[in-house]
């Protein structure tokens, strides 16, 4: 089947497998390795994207089911050159080890920053809940996404497609 | 509430300070922030085809008969393997980290659930796994081995018929220490507590499962390995030792590895079926395991049943400790260990005390379960060592009444015992413990946390402090004692400086998430004053890189730390004398001020070693007897194993109406000797701390009797998240290792070993009301309940 969608702000299209779940769609036909997987459950979290402006595990929706809508990923993030503050965030108070995580996580903290600018710190652990770190710990993700909130003033807000 | 250093604003130009040791951001991030990692599933080559492994679906049982006629007739599939043709090529069987063999794929009997029995390769993942559906495999089925209790009973089945003449499932014995002197000291202490302590199968679960892409190419035989390999150079030489490939003509390149933990320290039979795959197809092949495969057949870790036993004065010395070991290794022995350690360096049970006898002895049995025993965010089982002795002292101080700090403070090994050669012959390089235990204590507020701990009670809340203290013996080692399969445990390192003062450090070891492209550009930026920035770290491509063992058991910074130092000052120690050419003078009258030599009582006269590297490389004149080129090569043998310390202390709060355990605090306070990177290091730590809180409260890989895997998805196996975890509370006390060229010690996994049994004191704590004494892990609400009803019961 065809199916088509605005992935970055750019509309793409493809011929595919009406099963080919998103995170495939997205790392293996569009290039997007960002995007992570890391079970088979919809626990891990690796895999958070955006659809229509909503962080979603893109390991539980097919491609198809994203044909007409928007898809956000970690690569999108960066504007114009300019690092979105959760990016900064995440490098300054050291939220990531091995990085596998962290753009699913980033993608949540980006979503909830745009909802909630100065979430406190129950806030932001029950934001990331439904994704599992082996590295940090939470606390510096927790930090990070406080830092974000503390520096979104340098960049326009949110930035979504 | 944390005690991390606060960093100062404006971080943006911290990478480009001439620094060496201190806080800094990683190198790596910039990457990773940008989801521009290049982790293996990620890597696509032209024409590349998917692999998909064919598990058995029972634990014990005979194959009768595989038919992959309908699989071969998929019309994508391209090739259908099974054990049978494996054998044919001399690859069904392939050896273990621990000596023993294990099956590739199945050719007599599966031997646990989960176990590889025919692999497909085909055009892409899906039709990958669509042909596995067709492939029909018949089997006898056997009774299982499950409860390792009953693994050594004449009736029990042999599960390793595969072994010529193996009539049991035994395979080890193993003791260390003085039996007869233990006893002697047993005998005649005031007190002896007993205890039956259950540390339960869990596994490391990185957020990435393992995987490969291999490529062979047949014209010019030559094999290249994208993997998730800890352990790259060690791989490449089984892979030729297995193989029979030639090893220069492999090629194992690990790119980013999204966490391993020792894990990913074992060759998989995975690999192998990838490799296999590209040779038999001549495509490049693409093997990623789901987190079913990850969960329920690669490396598990613990799996000890210890029966601990402490004597000890009635006013509070502890005498002597002994132990006895049941130790679950699964269907095939692929405990990673040293070579001469079949039960790692579970000897150092005798944990930071000063005592007159130990002894432990050990029994290793199969069973029909997962094979494993890797270094789980540990030292070769130093988790279940540490675990053992510091449950046993809380079991002691529970006798004695006693305070479970002041236990612990009257019977550390002093600071002038040190190097201290324990009871069972490991020798400690440094460690000062009473001032950690105290750093602790302040931070915590221990007496106030008392003091609120009886008021709790007296209202009926159940409120718990637990207190560890543990000693790590990381950064196998020296080559002398420790090897793996016949190769040395030592590391090598090559530092280049370019003409222009620029330079490249090429390290045998392998981040997973460390950070060693920037803890290992500090080292070097420490001994040579390049600026970190300044410094490229290579390392996961045996192409690029010289021979090393890898990563695991906190050996980076004990081992391949030392040779990017000692590389380093190679290096400077040839500098030195180029800038006595440069500055005409005697290399006496060269003083090093970091990244620059001057002449002494003339301070102005200097040459930089961005200066000597130009000269080093140009056309003029350089001292008699020095070659062109600023640029050395080294290998490290440890001269011993680093030992870390540190003291936890974390506090619970249980609700006793769910018994539900909260962790309301945890408090860390570890020395690591010298700290290269404090926001790496802290960053380690918490990671540590999570693992401990999913051991001891959460994570568990059980079985049915029927040896179905209860923990084979990530529903079932629960890991923390950030709900379940508070938010860490560390400090830290500096003591060097003598014998480490810049003082440092490994900490990667300190938390993993220390915080479980803080965490289960904490909770038997709590439990003291109800006359609990101890309580095994994991702590769900389930067996806690069950505790405070008097019926604890142990998890296997």
């Amino acid at each position: 089947m065809q199916v088509s969608m605005i992935v970055n702000g750019e509309e793409v299209t493809r011929e595919i497998e009406g099963r080919l779940l998103l995170v495939h769609f997205l790392r293996d036909h569009l290039g997007l390795t960002g995007t992570h997987w890391g079970c088979d459950t919809s626990n891990c979290g690796t895999c958070v994207v955006w659809l229509d402006g909503e962080p979603v595990k893109s390991c539980t929706v097919l491609a198809a089911m994203a044909g007409g809508h928007e898809v956000r990923t970690v690569e999108d993030l960066e504007q114009g050159g300019e690092l979105d503050p959760v990016q900064r965030g995440f490098m300054e108070c050291h939220g990531l080890q091995c990085g596998f995580c962290t753009p699913g996580m980033m993608m949540t903290a980006r979503a909830l920053l745009d909802r909630n600018p100065d979430p406190s710190e129950e806030e932001i652990r029950e934001a990331i809940s439904g994704q599992i770190c082996r590295c940090t710990g939470y606390a510096t993700i927790v930090r990070s996404v406080k830092w974000a909130a503390a520096h979104e003033a340098s960049t326009p807000a949110g930035g979504a497609s | 509430m944390t005690t991390t250093d606060e960093r100062p604003a404006g971080f943006e130009n911290n990478d480009h300070k001439p620094i060496g040791h201190g806080r800094m951001l990683r190198k790596e991030d910039p990457r990773f922030i940008r989801g521009k990692g290049n982790y293996v599933d990620d890597v696509q080559l032209p024409g590349m085809l998917h692999c998909a492994i064919l598990r058995s679906p029972v634990a014990h049982a005979r194959i009768v008969s595989i038919d992959t006629s309908a699989a071969e007739a998929h019309p994508k599939v391209k090739a259908v393997v099974t054990g049978a043709a494996l054998t044919g090529l001399g690859l069904a069987w392939m050896p273990t980290l621990s000596g023993d063999v294990q099956s590739v794929l199945a050719t007599d009997k599966v031997r646990f659930q989960g176990q590889e029995v025919a692999f497909v390769v085909a055009e892409d993942r899906y039709a990958a796994r669509d042909a596995l559906e067709l492939i029909d495999v018949e089997y006898d089925l056997l009774d299982p081995v499950i409860d390792v209790r009953m693994a050594l009973d004449p009736s029990a089945p042999v599960i390793r018929d595969d072994l010529d003449g193996k009539q049991n499932n035994h395979i080890f014995d193993w003791e260390t220490g003085d039996e007869a002197a233990t006893e002697a000291v047993f005998a005649s202490a005031d007190v002896v507590v007993s205890e039956d302590i259950v540390y339960p199968r869990v596994h490391p679960a990185p957020m990435e499962t393992c995987g490969c892409v291999a490529d062979y190419d047949r014209i010019d035989s030559r094999l290249t390995l994208w993997s998730t390999s800890q352990a790259p150079h060690a791989h490449r030489t089984l892979y030729a030792i297995v193989a029979g490939l030639p090893e220069h003509k492999i090629r194992v390149i690990s790119p980013d590895i999204g966490g391993g933990f020792g894990g990913k320290v074992p060759i998989y039979p995975g690999y192998v079926c990838a490799i296999v795959g590209s040779i038999v197809t001549g495509k490049p092949v693409k093997w990623m395991e789901d987190r079913s495969e990850n969960l329920t057949s690669t490396g598990f870790a613990r799996d000890y049943i210890m029966r601990g036993e402490i004597a000890a004065t009635r006013d509070g010395k502890i005498l002597a400790v002994r132990t006895n070991v049941l130790a679950d290794h699964g269907a095939f022995n692929g405990v990673a260990a040293p070579v001469k350690y079949p039960a790692g360096f579970f000897g150092v049970f005798t944990g930071s005390y000063d005592l007159q006898a130990a002894y432990c002895k050990m029994t290793a049995v199969y069973t029909n379960k997962a094979p494993g025993g890797v270094a789980y965010a540990c030292s070769f089982r130093i988790t279940e060592a540490v675990y053992l002795i510091e449950r046993i002292v809380d079991c002691l101080a529970y006798e004695l009444e006693m305070d479970p700090v002041e236990l612990r403070m009257r019977n550390f090994i002093q600071p002038d015992q040190f190097p201290y050669r324990t009871k069972t012959g490991w020798v400690y390089d440094s460690g000062d413990y009473e001032p950690t235990m105290r750093k602790a204590l302040e931070l915590a507020g221990y007496d106030e946390l008392r003091r609120e701990q009886a008021e709790r009670r007296a209202r009926g809340e159940l409120m718990g402090i637990g207190v560890s203290f543990f000693t790590e013996a990381v950064g196998a080692g020296p080559r002398k004692d420790m090897d793996i399969l016949g190769l040395g445990m030592a590391d090598g390192c090559e530092l280049r400086v370019h003409p222009t003062g620029k330079a490249v450090v090429r390290l045998s070891v392998q981040s997973q998430g460390q950070g060693h492209e920037t803890t290992f550009a500090q080292i070097v930026a420490e001994e040579i004053g390049i600026p970190p920035a300044d410094i490229d770290v290579v390392h996961g491509d045996t192409d690029q890189t010289p021979f090393g063992l890898g990563t695991y058991g906190s050996r980076s910074t004990p081992v391949s730390g030392a040779a990017a130092a000692l590389v380093a000052r190679k290096v400077r120690d040839k500098a030195r004398i180029i800038a006595s050419g440069m500055l005409e003078v005697s290399v006496a009258d060269l003083e090093w001020v970091k990244g620059a030599f001057h002449v002494k009582g003339d301070p102005g006269k200097s040459v930089t070693i961005q200066d000597i590297a130009m000269r080093a490389h140009g056309a003029g004149d350089l001292p008699e007897g020095i070659e062109g080129g600023l640029e050395a090569q080294i290998c490290y043998n440890p001269e011993n194993l680093t030992y870390p310390h540190g003291a936890y202390i974390c506090v619970v709060d249980i609700d006793p109406g769910t018994a539900q355990v909260k962790v309301r605090r945890f408090v860390a306070v570890d020395d690591c000797g010298t700290r290269i990177n404090p926001m790496i290091i802290e960053g380690q730590v918490h990671r540590g701390l999570t693992d401990g809180v999913g051991m001891a409260l959460m994570e568990m890989i059980a079985f049915d009797e029927d040896g179905n895997c209860l923990g084979g998805s990530l529903m079932d196996y629960l890991i923390p998240t950030a709900l379940e975890v508070p938010d860490w509370e560390t400090g830290f006390t500096v003591t060097p290792s003598p014998h480490h060229p810049i003082g440092a010690k490994g900490v990667g996994e300190s938390a993993t070993v220390g915080s479980p049994p803080a965490i289960v004191n904490a909770v038997v704590d709590a439990l003291k009301p109800f006359g609990v004494r101890h309580a095994d892990m994991p702590l769900t609400p389930s067996r806690v309940w069950d505790a405070m009803r008097g019926v604890p019961r142990p998890p296997i």
